[in-house]
């Protein structure tokens, strides 16, 4: 396998810019896609907001942060991705904007370039099967919020080689990452059970067991977690949290996934999260997290 | 305001000497009731309702069963708690605290100054079977024993999973190890019993560990 040295981020919401992050952190060149220039834009001053920030917290030094500002270039055009090693898709989880992603990027690449999903619940092997390269695809699900955690979970789809699964893998680690290995299964790990369990905890609130916060105060103090359910589901957002459970229960089909009324309700009243000031608690602000 | 605690003996909450236990008086406007045997204990307190609140300690039974239930409108100044514990291990340090519709405020506010007041953190719930935290992390503890099985991932892997990437102290398969799979099927088991959800049904290793003693 080529050494990579170049990386991709297709997609610069809030997953692909963290990813990118990371990668340009590592040294990595990377170039980061997206259709909208202003959502490019946003996401640079966010990663300038970032790296000030690991500045100020003596975790880099401000020549480090120019270097790798220097490294970590956006773009409006899919074909400068001809130059990476290794593409990351963090698009819209739609198994057909990632097949037309991938068949684009597919005629764009070389040969030898590996593709990864961020996928967090769709099949890498349905992913894989649309992108002409199923033997060099693998699934690399970085955790919300990408910059901060260090957990990737790495799925081989039924095609990909075992080259290319070392060779993402040893890429995973080059990034400081900490890999776990699953099988290509609906939510992988983590998604498969939080969120389930986070439905549940909803439930709660819907058959009125408790209110959210004080949900949240148990089991942070039962179990020592750092962020209760309602805590956490407001960092990722009712949007978000519909879409996983219509992604998770479409391809389980088991009760806990699917979405429980309550999310829709508080989408159509606006209470997305911490993104739109209120969820399940209230915000003062909506800066990215860790910035 | 001063409190008695009238022990039954072989206590879950407190199985050792706790500031709660050890901050007790001979007799208080404040009464609570540990142990195994609670129902007897509640037969000890004199003029009960006059009382500011009685709480009694809560196994996986609801409160109702204590108090009686009317029509949704039952209520008084008796309340039920539970300090979390997960089979062998430690208690925690969370004190669940259990009302109905009508419980009286004041009966509310007083057990919570109490428990807090012994350096407790308090969530207050409604009586259902579980009440907050084992009804949620059971299905959880099942699922992952399941996905074990079919072998999504080692143990190790799932651990780590869950520890990095939902800063979990520690995760499901190490959890149930430490405080007891059996232990896990009891609680699970009796919930499974109180809610018919398949998602309490023992997992297969649960269950083994059950029958092997």
């Amino acid at each position: 396998m080529a050494e990579i040295r170049t990386v991709g981020v297709a997609g610069c919401g809030t997953m692909g810019a963290g990813i990118a992050i990371v990668a340009a952190r590592a040294g990595f060149r990377t170039l980061v896609y997206d259709t909208r220039a202003d959502a490019l834009a946003t996401a640079r001053r966010q990663s300038e907001a970032f790296f000030a920030k690991s500045v100020e917290r003596g975790k880099l030094k401000q020549d480090q942060v120019a270097t790798i500002l220097g490294n970590l270039v956006g773009t409006t055009d899919l074909r400068d991705f001809k130059a990476c090693d290794l593409v990351i898709e963090a698009v819209f989880e739609d198994l057909k904007v990632k097949h037309a992603l991938f068949a684009e990027l597919n005629d764009i690449c070389p040969p030898q370039t590996i593709f990864a999903s961020n996928t967090s619940t769709l099949s890498i092997t349905e992913i894989a099967g649309g992108s002409g390269r199923g033997e060099r695809f693998a699934g690399m699900h970085f955790c919300l919020p990408a910059q901060l955690m260090k957990l990737v979970e790495m799925s081989p789809g039924l095609n990909t080689s075992e080259a290319t699964f070392q060779a993402a893998w040893d890429f995973c680690k080059a990034l400081g990452q900490h890999p776990v290995k699953t099988k290509d299964s609906p939510g992988f790990i983590l998604n498969y059970f939080l969120i389930p369990f986070n439905n549940d905890a909803i439930r709660l609130v819907e058959s009125g067991v408790a209110e959210p916060a004080e949900i949240d105060k148990a089991i942070k103090g039962a179990m020592g977690y750092a962020m209760g359910p309602f805590e956490l589901l407001d960092l990722v957002g009712m949007d978000t949290q519909l879409l996983l459970c219509e992604a998770m229960h479409g391809s389980t089909h088991e009760p806990r996934a699917a979405c429980p009324p309550l999310v829709k309700r508080m989408i159509a009243a606006g209470r997305l999260g911490r993104k739109s000031g209120r969820g399940f608690h209230a915000y003062k602000d909506s800066k990215m997290f860790g910035s | 305001m001063p409190y008695c605690v009238i022990d039954t003996g072989a206590s879950r909450s407190f199985p050792a000497a706790h500031a709660l236990t050890q901050g007790a008086a001979e007799d208080g406007e404040v009464v609570v009731v540990i142990g195994a045997e609670v129902k007897r204990g509640l037969t000890r307190i004199r003029e009960r309702e006059q009382k500011t609140a009685v709480v009694l300690e809560l196994g996986t039974e609801c409160l109702g069963v204590y108090t009686g239930e009317a029509r949704g409108t039952e209520g008084s100044n008796v309340l039920g708690f539970a300090r979390f514990r997960l089979g062998e291990g430690e208690p925690s340090n969370l004190v669940e605290l259990v009302r109905q519709p009508n419980t009286a405020p004041a009966a509310l506010a007083a057990a919570k100054n109490l428990f807090e007041g012994a350096g407790l953190a308090v969530a207050v719930c409604n009586d259902f079977p579980g009440r907050i935290v084992d009804r949620l992390i059971r299905p959880y503890l099942n699922a992952a024993l399941r996905r074990l099985d079919e072998g999504l991932a080692t143990a190790d892997a799932m651990d780590t999973t869950l520890k990095l990437g939902l800063g979990y102290p520690e995760g499901p398969i190490a959890l149930l190890e430490r405080t007891g799979l059996a232990a896990h099927f009891d609680v699970t088991q009796a919930l499974y019993e109180a809610l018919g959800d398949a998602a309490y049904a023992p997992a297969r290793r649960a269950r083994v560990a059950k029958q092997r003693g």
